[in-house]
């Protein structure tokens, strides 16, 4: 497959999103979400992950999107939620603990930034037959911010603080994300990543190497930094 | 005795500055992302710069943050040398950090700023050296200029020690591996505004290379005309490399390419490159003594006198 095959089919889903609807995802669709999702960063992995404290009670029965992001919001003097924006921090960081995780939460969906190699899908997400959906831009958190619809609730927030807490949101076409690893772990921007190397020693011809070597530089500049 | 410039005032302005640049994206960068997309054959990756451009619209229309991680807000100050602030400087940079506050609850702004070890966050987007406060002076001129830049914070910027011997050719080496390190799977969030600073000590370099990438409006130069042609060879290079938005292939890398130099030490070439994202955030007032607040979109930070050689 090459990137110029993506079709960018349109797919709405709703949440849960079922175990038939993952399977029918191609890399590259264009994807809507409706229903409940909820954020989910270091901090609700530490507590999940490494304390074991699991999904607060609910959680887990309403959705299985992770939502791999902090959103700009306040709490408002009535002790009321402002969510005016949502953009996806980058997802790579979590690597180790997916397993965990997806044990833990019963997680199917994840939506974040940047993607994960594919030999971490075929490790981590396979088994457990979730897939991935990379936010696009990055920065589309106006038009991510207008499709929710309401914070349904907020966990861990004095302990974890804003950016860091479990924000439950209900949205409402919320998107569009594109299609990063599927079911089988194959993954778009490694896709990508494929055609950029092909490239990659003609744009270096002629560039010179450096007086002085930095300890630890990669190997291959093909190597996944990730 | 010149008429002083009130705090409020100082402040108010400084709230509705971190307003404008978390929601409205300046005019000239969006120009230049369009050039960007109508160039770009790969349509993944026009796909993801046409919805920028309906991002930025939504933003406005609904006065909500552009993107959601609103990097980590700061100021640059310029002073006319006969300005003078009521209360003093020390009046004016309590006032940038009671703006910061409220702005972030009031926008409101996501509290990116935490303690480095504890990950403490006071939810405001202060604290130790937060934000920073950067000042510098003009000669002839009563006003100050107050910029919020809110840049993200994590990938896209890069310092190394290069050496004379590496020349212009290292300098190119040097931006095509961070650009590809960061391009890929879009982590620089590009189309950038690349910003690279040359010379002087290593925090000058990253200093002068931030400034360059968040201070330059697209389509400035420097005012040498072999920077300013090296500004231009260095855009080219950069979208030639065959990344696109999101790290997708194509050609959509780099909007503009910003230089600025300073004198370094005679066995050095240090060079710091840093990338203003899709979310180009900057915002500028001038404040006069009279109480009049221009608001602007160029911050015109690099003044004639501010990139001064001479001893005078």
């Amino acid at each position: 497959m090459r990137l110029a095959d993506v079709e960018m089919k349109e797919v709405r889903l709703t949440t849960p999103v079922s175990d038939a609807d993952i399977a029918r995802l191609e890399l590259g669709d264009v994807v809507y979400l409706d229903g409940i999702l909820y954020t989910a960063r270091e901090g609700v992995y530490r507590k999940v992950v490494d304390e074991g404290c699991g999904l607060p009670p609910g959680v887990r029965e309403r959705t299985n999107v992770n939502f791999h992001c902090s959103p700009a919001a306040s709490v408002k003097p009535d002790g009321s939620h402002a969510v005016e924006a949502v953009t996806a921090t980058a997802s790579f960081r979590f690597g180790k603990s997916f397993t965990k995780w997806f044990e833990q939460s019963g997680a199917k969906v994840i939506v974040g930034k940047a993607g994960l190699t594919e030999t971490a899908y075929r490790e981590y997400f396979v088994p457990h037959g979730a897939v991935y959906l990379t936010t696009v831009g990055y920065g589309l958190g106006a038009t991510y911010g207008r499709s929710i619809k309401r914070v349904v609730d907020v966990h861990w927030l004095r302990e974890l603080g804003i950016a860091q807490a479990m924000w439950v949101l209900e949205v409402e076409r919320l998107g569009p994300f594109l299609v990063e690893g599927d079911r089988e772990g194959r993954s778009l921007f490694a896709l990508a990543n494929r055609e950029i190397d092909l490239r990659l020693d003609e744009v270096y011809r002629g560039l010179p190497r450096y007086a002085m070597s930095r300890f630890g530089e990669a190997t291959s500049r093909k190597d996944e930094l990730v | 005795m010149p008429r002083a410039i009130p705090a409020k005032l100082v402040e108010d302005t400084a709230r509705e500055l971190m307003a404008r640049a978390a929601i409205d994206i300046p005019p000239d960068y969006r120009e230049g992302v369009r050039r960007a997309r109508d160039r770009e054959q790969n349509k993944l990756a026009r796909f993801v710069l046409t919805e920028m451009d309906k991002n930025w619209d939504i933003a406005t229309v609904d006065r909500r943050p552009m993107c959601a991680d609103t990097g980590l807000p700061r100021y640059y100050v310029r002073a006319g040398n006969e300005a003078v602030i009521e209360g003093g400087f020390v009046t004016l940079e309590r006032a940038l950090r009671r703006a910061t506050a409220d702005a972030t609850a009031s926008i409101p702004l996501r509290p990116n700023r935490v303690h480095p070890l504890t990950r403490v966050d006071h939810n405001n987007n202060v604290g130790i050296h937060a934000p920073e406060v950067t000042f510098a002076f003009e000669p002839d001129a009563d006003w100050i200029d107050v910029t919020t830049v809110h840049k993200g914070g994590l990938f896209g910027s890069d310092y190394r020690m290069l050496f004379p011997a590496d020349g212009i050719g290292g300098l190119k080496r040097f931006v095509v591996d961070t650009l590809v390190e960061h391009g890929k799977r879009g982590l620089a969030c590009q189309p950038a505004i690349v910003g690279i600073g040359i010379g002087g000590a290593k925090d000058t370099c990253m200093r002068l290379g931030k400034e360059a990438a968040c201070l330059r409006v697209v389509g400035s130069h420097n005012p040498d005309p072999e920077i300013a042609k090296l500004e231009d060879e260095l855009t080219a290079l950069g979208n030639y490399i065959g990344i696109g938005a999101m790290g997708f292939a194509g050609t959509s890398m780099v909007v503009a390419t910003h230089i600025e130099v300073a004198f370094a030490h005679t066995g050095g070439m240090p060079v710091g490159i840093h990338q203003f994202c899709l979310s180009s955030r900057r915002a500028t007032a001038r404040i006069h003594p009279d109480g009049r607040v221009e608001f602007r979109t160029d911050p015109q930070w690099f003044t004639d006198y501010y990139r001064r050689e001479g001893i005078e």
